[in-house]
């Protein structure tokens, strides 16, 4: 993990899961401050523009549009199905890929493009020491 | 410069071989290309080995202990589902710099069964079912879900493509699947990951293919009559685009490519005669048909419904059964193509010749990404 965490606190599922502490966890862009291309983590140079050592860390928006998904009716031993694999496009910049909750996993329950929230909750798996993680999710937008 | 040949290429039948060695199965496909190609392994100036599996085992030197050990430069690749389509690239490439008048290219691979991909292997926790899902199966629905919301392309359309590969399977003695697959059949079969059915997925098996690649003069010096000529080579990997992180572009790299090949042959699209490309799964095989330029842009649909890819179409793709039926032993695969559209082009295709075929393409991708396309034409 990049990030030093109290060992008795949940951990980020992913790096780029931020958990301030006394204020909401939130997911960390890295923007290329020459052509603004947005990825998570850390790069050497901008895989657009070659850029280098020019990346600002940004909050990434709580509200995306679902882009694409699908139905994962068959996953690995001991991954729970089905469910929503789905790619988020948030507000302002930056995609990224999750579970989609709160929906029915059916085609005819999950709409192209519609308006999505991402929040964060307990990954509900630990790892092999028995840590706890924080991950995120995403749900239709009220 | 002059051209390459493609003088002898063969594959082995893909199925399940637990009971037999991956270099027995390379060593296999070897000797048939080059017995196809009139030649031995004291002719070989150098090797090429396409294999994933076991990319770390020097497998090409394996194989040559198998069938002729004698000191040739030998080089082991790997490059995903590009694997074996990038080693006989290699090999072409050694052959057009003037380096090597006749050369081989084997692709191999014993693959176990089940479902490939998922999260990487970061520490922590598992991310598969957490954050998404990276199967493959998923990942290339994901992508046809794309094209769905560009075009509206339906669950059915995504499904007639693995009846249409499933029928011709039936006349390829050498896939692993020979059997019809009625549209409901494939439809109702269980769903992997939506829309991709079982149906839709392509088979895990093992296999191996092989070719001799020579020059042009030697081509002229062996005079077989069969040497098909390998008119454009074209590798591409995925360049930056803004969902790469999260959403392989497999489209992207697949147009560069085409776009390099169709330049380097001198042809369009419109030119080709039949066409080999990468159906891992069914959602896939739609997008290429536009990626490949074999329609505009949100035609791809209207292309399955009115059978211009079939057998007897406009322009015939994946009449070898495709990896949807043929199966997908990742690092045999790329070759196996090319071993499909040049028996076309020899016109020894038997049931499924597409008949009169001058021009072919192969077309493979590897996720990570790579593309490898081919365009080959009959012999003179």
């Amino acid at each position: 993990m990049s990030e030093k965490v109290e060992s008795s606190g949940p951990l980020p599922a992913v790096p780029y899961i931020k958990l301030p502490e006394g204020a909401d966890p939130y997911l960390e862009g890295q923007k290329c401050s020459s052509c603004g291309a947005m990825y998570l983590g850390q790069r050497m140079a901008c895989g657009k523009c070659f850029s280098r050592d020019k990346f600002e860390a940004v909050k990434l928006s709580d509200h995306g549009t679902l882009h694409v998904f699908s139905i994962v009716h068959r996953s690995f031993p001991g991954v729970e199905v089905p469910f929503v694999s789905a790619i988020v496009d948030l507000e302002g910049g930056g995609t990224v890929k999750g579970n989609l909750v709160g929906v029915d996993p059916t085609p005819d329950s999950v709409e192209l493009g519609m308006p999505v929230e991402v929040f964060f909750d307990d990954a509900g798996r630990k790892d092999s020491d028995g840590n706890s993680y924080v991950s995120y999710f995403f749900r239709p937008a009220a | 410069m002059g051209d390459v040949y493609i003088q002898g290429v063969d594959m082995i039948r893909f199925g399940r071989f637990p009971d037999r060695s991956l270099t027995s199965l390379g060593a296999e496909a070897a000797l048939l290309a080059l017995d196809d190609a009139g030649l031995n392994m004291g002719d070989i100036q150098a090797a090429w080995c396409g294999n994933l599996g076991q990319a770390g085992g020097m497998v090409g030197q394996r194989i040559l202990q198998e069938i002729g050990q004698t000191g040739i430069p030998v080089v082991n690749v790997a490059n995903a589902c590009a694997t074996g389509a990038t080693a006989f690239r290699e090999a072409w490439m050694g052959v057009k710099a003037g380096l090597y008048d006749v050369v081989l290219a084997v692709g191999v691979e014993q693959m176990g069964r089940g479902l490939l991909g998922g999260a990487g292997g970061s520490k922590g926790i598992s991310k598969e079912g957490l954050l998404g899902s990276g199967i493959m199966p998923c990942v290339f629905a994901e992508a046809g879900v794309e094209h769905t919301r560009s075009y509206g392309t339906t669950f059915e359309q995504f499904a007639q493509v693995s009846v249409k590969n499933h029928h011709h399977s039936t006349m390829n003695s050498k896939a692993m699947y020979q059997k019809e697959t009625p549209l409901e059949d494939v439809m109702g079969a269980e769903m992997i990951s939506y829309p991709n059915t079982k149906l839709m997925c392509s088979v895990n098996v093992d296999g191996a293919a092989a070719a001799v690649l020579v020059s042009e003069k030697k081509a002229r010096e062996l005079g077989s009559g069969r040497a098909v000529k390998v008119r454009a080579s074209a590798l591409t990997s995925d360049p930056y685009s803004d969902r790469d992180l999260v959403m392989p572009d497999i489209n992207t790299c697949t147009r560069n490519a085409a776009a390099v090949a169709y330049e380097m042959a001198g042809v369009g699209p419109d030119d080709l005669d039949l066409v080999e490309l990468h159906d891992c799964f069914a959602t896939a095989e739609i997008l290429h048909y536009e990626n490949l330029g074999l329609c505009k842009d949100g035609d791809a649909g209207r292309l399955i419904d009115e059978g211009e890819t079939a057998l007897g179409g406009r322009i015939p793709v994946n009449v070898s059964g495709g990896l949807l039926s043929k199966g997908h032993p990742l690092g045999a695969t790329g070759i196996a193509n090319i071993y499909e559209v040049s028996t076309h082009l020899r016109g020894e295709a038997g049931a499924r010749q597409v008949e009169g075929a001058r021009l072919g393409l192969t077309h493979v991708i590897g996720l990570g990404s790579a593309c490898a396309i081919h365009v080959l034409e009959k012999p003179a």
